[in-house]
Formats: structure tokens, sequence, C-alpha cells
């Protein structure tokens, strides 16, 4: 008896620890509206997720690094492991980042991990953006995500540069030197700036700590809040979806938050640090004992900085070498691109969603997003943004390509200049025809229906391709035309079930065809009513 | 299977949860009714029961799940008992790195699509929709809100209209308590670029005032100085101040380029410095020396061509022409590179015989 009753209590057990739970904090509302809310999915909604699982890896692998990692810039002869640099004096930075890839065990693997992990980062949140501009997710009302995933890009920068900085090589110090370069150009209060960051003059002997407590608190501190804010305001605003049957800008279709979506949330993640894995463990990236201890006075041809800097570099190439003159003050041209550029780059993007509400007039609040194509003026404006960027991007290598195909470096030059305000007008021209040209044939195919491929040959002896319809015919047999949902038009027959889909089963079949894929606005044409395929074997 | 309904039934009746008839699924639907979510369909990827699909589908992501833990073994064990210290040459322990990849990137891979896999092949497809409030709170909630804050101001500024003393004393005391905030914060990171009676924008290592008022030799980085015939006609070499830390970071705007040109080179070189003000002197035989930190980033300048008596800055492509007081001829860089007046002392080293006459390196504000 005694023991029956024990066994009862445990069975009981975690319904009076809930009990117990919700009584003190009142979870149980909150908790099923949580486990019930309902996500819409679509590819496109995941690259923003890769930006959020890189930072994760990011914090992890950065933290190990911080245990071996010593910001000091206190000159010492090294004795490690890597014989190339024996006997070298460096700072206590270069030589514990040695040491952290010679001597502690997988310690050149996190390093790789962590630098991988913020390449992907940055990549991620660039290409997310360009996701939220181009289908116009940054309309009302969540104009304030678009405003902080810029504020992220830019610390995102400021935590890569400072960061690469670290290690205190031969082409962080380059790049450090640029950057003092880049405060000095800054009229009137340069000098002061730059002296106040260094703690005098270039270097010092601050720098490297500076940058550390930045680079390992403020700043993802910073990060962390804003990524924070971020992912709030999508859980309250919930997230937008494409527009599709049922699917309205009152509603959300989906699949609940528990369980389907959280594990494929899960497996997803795991597939994102399993690629950061294997791209450090197969990938050098940034050998710093290749590159040697900063030296002022020395620097190799080629030294790339990482790529999200790189559109920087390409600009300060670019600029033409106009100084300015204002009696006995002078204005380095180094200010335009750097600080200016930089500068705008990064923040008057975050006022677009204003902007184009204001040129629209549109006041209404959108759940719905846009197919680029049906916004031809945002995607030739878009496309200016991204040709400009990958422009400036490939001139921050405009060496290396001379050097490679063996064109002269001053026509790499004009030729980065012209094309910096040449291709952008090309690119926004392009892109406007191409949205409408795909309009108009999602029209066409609305109105006639799709091609079959099949070509008659009418009494009087002319050839017509025949269209099979996507809606009802009138009573001349002609389609009655349907007004386009904002969504994809099938174009193939396939894509409204003419051919059987495709059998599952990769060596022989198994069981009955597959579902036919669902075209919105189309039912999708059931499964029974066509036969199954057999290999022939039994 | 099910197509989905286009014509959604009106929203479900509520039910009574503690209705023992009630399954579980049915108090679930309950609950997203209360939740505005409304289940369109929901139905197994498989036709029956235990089908052959379904199988399938089980047997290979289990197949994962196995495949993860093997691999995350082959981690451990390359990370434990794999050679990692580094050797020179050809070793196993090249290939540490690489094997911890390549074997947590497959364990992660395999976990990640078995959880995928079981999460869109296994579980029931599901279709949900919920309803959105969007929109502004109902106005007579943002009216009393409104009011609320109108409020708070008032009580403020009540006691405050009829005590005038106190008006003034916020507004005397709370601004410098606010000051009293950032003043440390930012003010201890001040630092006066000027200060220093030579201040470093200014001088650099080659300045007599570093070296007790002496002339100041140009030394090799290992600190040996040179004489002219150590650099050989069309060589160049770098040099740096021959004073203690000379060739360090702390005069990270001393390195300077010391070339010895051939004659031809060397005379029109020498015309063109001696129409020129600054730099008038300042040759010494066929030998020149310039800045070799860009003047504008701050690179060095370390790519010298002879033929066509280039300097080019690898940071940005600069180019400076050697013989003409190396004025930028292409690039963002604006201004020239300084020359370094050269001499020799009586031990026969070369010596600068004052500091640069132009500022080093990157161009600022209030450069003179
Ligand atoms: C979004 C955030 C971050 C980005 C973009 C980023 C980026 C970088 C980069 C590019 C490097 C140079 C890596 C190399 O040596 O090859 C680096 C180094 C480093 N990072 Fe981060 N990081 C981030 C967050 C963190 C965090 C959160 C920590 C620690 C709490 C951290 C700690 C370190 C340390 C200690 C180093 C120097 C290690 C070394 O190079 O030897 N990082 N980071
Ligand atoms: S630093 Fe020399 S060209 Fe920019």
């Amino acid at each position: 008896m005694k023991r029956r009753t024990g066994k009862a209590d445990l069975q009981q057990a975690p319904v009076t620890f809930a009990k117990g739970v919700d009584e003190r904090f009142q979870a149980s509302t909150p908790l099923r509206a949580l486990l019930n809310k309902v996500f819409p999915d679509h590819w496109s909604f995941l690259l923003g997720e890769i930006a959020l699982f890189s930072f994760i890896i990011l914090l992890l692998t950065g933290v190990f690094l911080t245990l071996f990692f010593d910001p000091s810039m206190s000159e010492t002869a090294y004795e490690g492991a890597y014989p190339a640099l024996r006997g070298t004096e460096m700072s206590q930075a270069y030589a514990s980042s040695l040491h952290l890839s010679f001597e502690v065990r997988g310690g050149l693997f996190m390093r790789q991990m962590h630098h991988w992990a913020a390449l992907l980062f940055m990549a991620s949140i660039v290409v997310h953006m360009l996701r939220i501009f181009f289908t116009g997710a940054y309309r009302k009302p969540r104009e304030a995500n678009w405003v902080i995933g810029m504020a992220l890009f830019l610390l995102g920068f400021l935590a890569g540069f400072t960061g690469y900085s670290l290690p205190d090589d031969g082409l962080s110090g380059t790049g450090l030197r640029i950057a003092s370069a880049i405060m000095l150009s800054i009229p009137v209060v340069g000098t002061w700036i730059s002296a106040s960051i260094f703690g005098g003059e270039f270097p010092g002997h601050l720098i490297i700590g500076r940058f550390y407590i930045a680079h390992v608190l403020l700043i993802p501190g910073g990060l962390l809040a804003l990524i924070s804010v971020h992912l709030g305001l999508v859980f309250k605003q919930k997230h937008t979806q494409w527009p599709g049957p049922m699917r309205t800008n009152t509603n959300v279709v989906g699949e609940r938050m528990f369980p389907r979506y959280a594990l494929k949330q899960g497996g997803f993640f795991m597939a994102v640090f399993g690629t950061v894995a294997l791209l450090a463990g197969l990938f050098q990236i940034n050998p710093i004992w290749l590159f040697g201890p900063y030296r002022a006075s020395e620097v190799s041809s080629a030294s790339q900085p990482d790529w999200y800097v790189m559109f920087m570099d390409g600009l300060v190439r670019l600029m033409p070498n106009w100084q300015i003159y204002i009696g006995d003050y002078s204005l380095p041209p180094l200010f335009w691109p750097a600080v200016v550029g930089l500068g705008f780059f990064t923040t008057a993007p975050m006022a677009w969603p204003w902007l184009e509400a204001r040129k629209t007039g549109d006041k209404r609040i959108h759940n719905l997003l846009e197919r680029p194509r049906d916004n031809p003026e945002r995607v030739g404006i878009g496309s200016m943004a991204v040709t400009f960027f990958i422009w400036a991007t490939i001139s921050g290598g405009n060496d290396v390509i001379a050097d490679k195909f063996h064109i002269s470096l001053n026509a790499m030059t004009w030729a980065g200049r012209i094309g910096l305000i040449v291709l952008p007008a090309l690119a926004y021209f392009i892109a406007v025809r191409v949205c409408l040209g795909l309009q108009q044939h999602d029209r066409e195919v609305l109105a006639h229906g799709v091609e079959t491929g099949i070509i008659r040959r009418l009494p009087n002896g002319q050839f017509v391709e025949v269209h099979q319809p996507l809606g009802p015919v009138d009573e001349h047999g002609h389609p009655v035309p349907i007004e386009y949902g904002g969504w994809v038009v099938p174009k193939k027959m396939n894509r409204v079930g003419a051919l059987a889909p495709a059998v599952k089963g990769f060596f022989f079949p198994v069981e009955k065809p597959s579902e036919a894929p669902v075209s919105p606005g189309m039912p999708p044409v059931s499964g029974d009513t066509r036969e199954e395929i057999t290999s022939g074997r039994k | 299977m099910t197509t989905l309904h286009h014509d959604a039934p009106d929203a479900p009746e509520p039910v009574d949860v503690d209705d023992p008839r009630l399954s579980r699924f049915d108090v679930v639907k309950e609950g997203l009714r209360r939740d505005e979510i409304e289940i369109i369909t929901y139905e197994s990827q498989f036709q029956g029961n235990n089908s052959k699909a379904e199988k399938r589908v089980v047997r290979n992501i289990a197949l994962l799940f196995i495949l993860a833990g093997v691999a995350a073994f082959a981690f451990l064990g390359f990370y434990i008992f794999w050679p990692w210290r580094f050797e020179l040459g050809h070793t196993l322990s090249d290939y540490y790195t690489p094997l911890l990849g390549i074997s947590l990137g497959i364990a992660l891979f395999a976990v990640g699509f078995a959880i995928l896999a079981w999460a869109k092949k296994l579980l029931p497809h599901e279709v949900s929709i919920q309803a959105r409030h969007d929109g502004a709170s109902p106005t007579d909630e943002q009216k009393i809100t409104g009011q609320t804050m109108l409020f708070v101001g008032d009580e403020l500024n009540q006691g405050v209209q009829r005590r005038p003393l106190l008006k003034g004393a916020i507004g005397f005391g709370l601004a410098p308590i606010g000051l009293v905030a950032a003043a440390p914060l930012i003010g201890g990171l001040i630092e006066n670029p000027h200060k220093a009676e030579h201040p470093d924008l200014f001088t650099t290592g080659f300045s007599p005032a570093k070296n007790g008022g002496n002339l100041v030799r140009l030394t090799r980085d290992d600190g040996t100085p040179i004489r002219p015939e150590d650099v050989s006609t069309g060589g160049q070499m770098t040099v740096f101040p021959g004073i203690p830390h000379g060739a360090t970071n702390e005069y990270a705007d001393s390195p300077t380029l010391l070339i010895h040109l051939r004659a031809d080179d060397a005379e029109e070189t020498r015309n063109n410095a001696d129409a020129d003000r600054r730099n008038a002197g300042s040759m010494w035989g066929n030998y020149v020396a310039y800045s070799k930190i860009c003047t504008h980033a701050g690179c060095p300048a370390s790519l010298y061509e002879q033929q066509t008596n280039r300097l080019l800055c690898p940071c940005h492509q600069s180019q400076f022409l050697i013989t003409r007081n190396a004025q930028p001829i292409f690039g963002p860089a604006t201004r020239r590179l300084p020359m370094l007046p050269l001499g020799v002392d009586e031990e026969g080293y070369f010596v600068a015989t004052s500091d640069y006459k132009d500022t080093v390196g990157p161009d600022f504000w209030e450069r003179p």
C-alpha cells in the first residue's frame, strides 16, 4: 500500500511543481500563448536566424579566447613553439595569440571558428537586410526594427574591426594605423580624437587594452541588447508573411511554435554551427603567424581587410586626392569616404521607411510582404545600393585584380571611379525593366493561361499554341481573367498538376506518389485520381 | 488525404475543459481557441499507421542520430589522442585542426539534419491561423493613459509653481549633476595632442631634441649606423633614428627610406629639390631620404620601382615620384612625402642634419 502511494506521489510531482510555479508567477496563460504562437514559414525568413546563431557561436568561442588572450602591448621576445618567429620582439598580445594558435589544444580551431563566425555574422546580416528591403518588410509597423537592424550592422562592423585589431599582427597594426589616420582627418577635433583614443601618439601603449574591453564587453553588450529588442519586436508584432491562400493582413498562417517550428530552429542552429565548424577546420583564416608582429615600417602588398570593411577601403582608394584648404587649415580627402561615407551609409538608410511612406502617402499597416517585382521603384533603388556596395568592395581589392589579370592599377582605379557613378544608375534602369517585364508576364499568364507546349494547327493552316487556363472559361472557351493575388503565378504545366509528382524513394518507389505541389489560388490536385507509377519491380 | 478548407467553419464554441469526454487534443484546441488560433490542417504525413514510408523516414532519422554520435566520438578521439603540438615540416599535427573541423562539422550537421527531418517528415503536417491585433490601443485607453501622464506632469508642476525657489534650485542643481556624471567618464580620456614642447604630431625621432641636442644618425633596425657605401647604386634601405627604441613602434612616424640614386636620376632629383624652398640642400651626394609613412593614411609606402623611380604605397596605391620631391602622381594621397635632410658625420655615418621640415604622416586639420 505504502509503495503505491509513493509511486502515485511521484507521478503527481510534476503537476505539484507546475501548480507551485503558477501560484507564484501566474505562468499558465502566457506559457500556453507561447507554446501556441503561430509562425509563418519561408526559407528567406531563416537569414536573420543565421545571424542570431552565428552571434551565439561568437559568444561561445569568444569567451574561450578571452581565457588565453593577453591584451597587453608590452614587448617581449617570443619563445614559443613557432620557430620562424623565435627571438622576435613582439607585443604580449601578439605572443598570446600565437600561443593560442600553437600551444593551446584546439586553440587554433577556436580562433578560426570565431573568425569564420564573425564573417558569417556580417554576411547574414547583410543578406537578411536585403530580404527585408526587397520585400518591403520594413514598412509600418516595423520601422523600428529596420533602424535596429542598421545599428546592428554598424556595431557588428565595429566588433569585427576591434577584434581584427586585437592580435596586433602586421595586418591589424596597419588597420589601426589607417583608423588613426581616419580620425586625424576629422576637421578641428581630429587630432584630439586620435590622441584621446590612442592615449597619445599612434600607436601608444593603450589601444589594444581599450579595444579589448570594447570588443569583449561594450560592443557585445550593445549587440545583445539590440538583438533582444529586435527579437522582442518580431515576437510582439508577429512575423510578416507572404501573400497566399487564406493569408490576409490580419492573420498569420503557419505552424505553432511548439513542437515543429522550434525543432526546425534547433536543427537549423546545429546546421549553422556545423558549417562554421567545417569552415574553421578546413579553411585557414587570418594566419597571424605569417604576418609577423606589427612594425610601423613594414606592410605586405595585397593585404586585405575582412570583407565587410573592404567597401570602405575601396571608397578610400577611389577617392580623388582633393584636399580642401581653409586658411591655414586643411581637410584631407580621406575624410569624405571614411568618415562621411561610412557615417552616411550606415545611418541614412535608417530613414528609408519614412521616406518611402511619405513619398507614397502610405500610412497603412502592412503584414503581407510584397514580391519585389510588384514594386519596381524600390527594387531599382535597392539594386543601386547593392551595385554601389559591391563595386566599392571589388575596388577594395583592385590591386589584387590588377595583379592577377595584368591590368594597370591606374586603369583599375579609373574604372572604379567611373563605375561607381555609372553602374548604379545602370542597375536601377535594368532592375526596373526586369520587374516590369516579370509583372507583365504574370498578368499574361493570368489572362491567357499557361503555355502547354502543344501546338495546334487550325483549319486555315494557322498554328497556335494551346494555353491551359488557370481559372474558369467563358462560353467561348476563353479563360476568364484572374485577379493577380500578389503571389507566385504558376507558369509551367507541372505546377498545375499536369505531370504526376515525383515518386518517393531513391532506388525503388515507396508507396503512393506525394501530393501535387500546392500553387496558391489553385486547390491542389488530390492524389487519388492518379495512378501509381511503379518501377515494374515487385 | 484531406485538402485545405477554404471555407473555414465559424469560430468554434468554447468547451468545458472539465468534461471527461474531451480528449487531450480537444483541450489543446480549446487553448488554441482562446489564443485565437485555428488549426486548419492537421494530418499525418503518412497514409495509414506504421506505413512503409514512415518506417523508412524513422530509419533514416535514427541513422542520422547514430552518425552524429559516431562523429562526436571521433571528435573526442581526435581531440584527445591526435598529436596536436605544432612541429615544423609536414607532420600529423598539421591535420589536427582539419580533423576537429570535419568530425565536429559532421556531428553537428547530422544532429541538425536528424532534427530537421524529424520535424519536417515525421511530425504531422499542420496549417494554423492566428489572428493579429495591429494598430493602436482603443481610443479610451489612449485617452486615459495620456491624461495620466499629463496628470503626473501637473502634480510635479503644481509643486514647483507654488514654490519658485524650488524651481530655480532644481535647474541649478540638476544641470551640474549631469555634467558630474559625464566629466570623469570622458574627461580622463581626453588627451591634448599639442601639450608637449615638441608635439609628437610634428616631431619624429630624427629631431636632435630626442638625442640630447646632437644630430641623429640613420640606423638599421638593429641599431647599427650606415655608411654611404652600404647602399649600392639604385638600391634603397629602410632606416630608423639612431636613438634608444628608434626602430620600434614608439617612433611609428620615423621609418625613412634611404635611396642611392643613379647619377642621372640624382641630378634631376637635386635640381627639383633645390628649386624647392623646403627641400633645398637636403640630399647628400646621390643619396636622398624620404619619409616612408604615406601622407594618405600612414601605411609604409614601401614598394620602390627602380625603373620609373616611383614609390608605391600598397594600401591605397598612391604613387610618389622620387625624382620630383616625391610628389604624389596617382591615387588618393595629396601631399608629397617629406624629405629628410641628409649629412654625414665625422665618423662617416649618415645623420639627419635636422628633423623633417614637413609634417610626417597622414594629414590633419591643423597641419602647418
Ligand atoms: C558579433 C560579435 C563579434 C565579432 C564580429 C568578433 C570578431 C572578431 C574577429 C574578426 C577577431 C579576430 C580573430 C582572429 O584572431 O583571427 C576577433 C578576435 C577576438 N575576439 Fe571577437 N568577435 C565578436 C564577439 C566576441 C566576444 C563576445 C568575445 C568574448 C567575450 C570575443 C573575444 C575575442 C578575443 C579574445 C579575440 C582575440 C583572440 C585572438 O585573435 O587571439 N569576441 N573577434
Ligand atoms: S596609406 Fe598610402 S595610399 Fe593610403
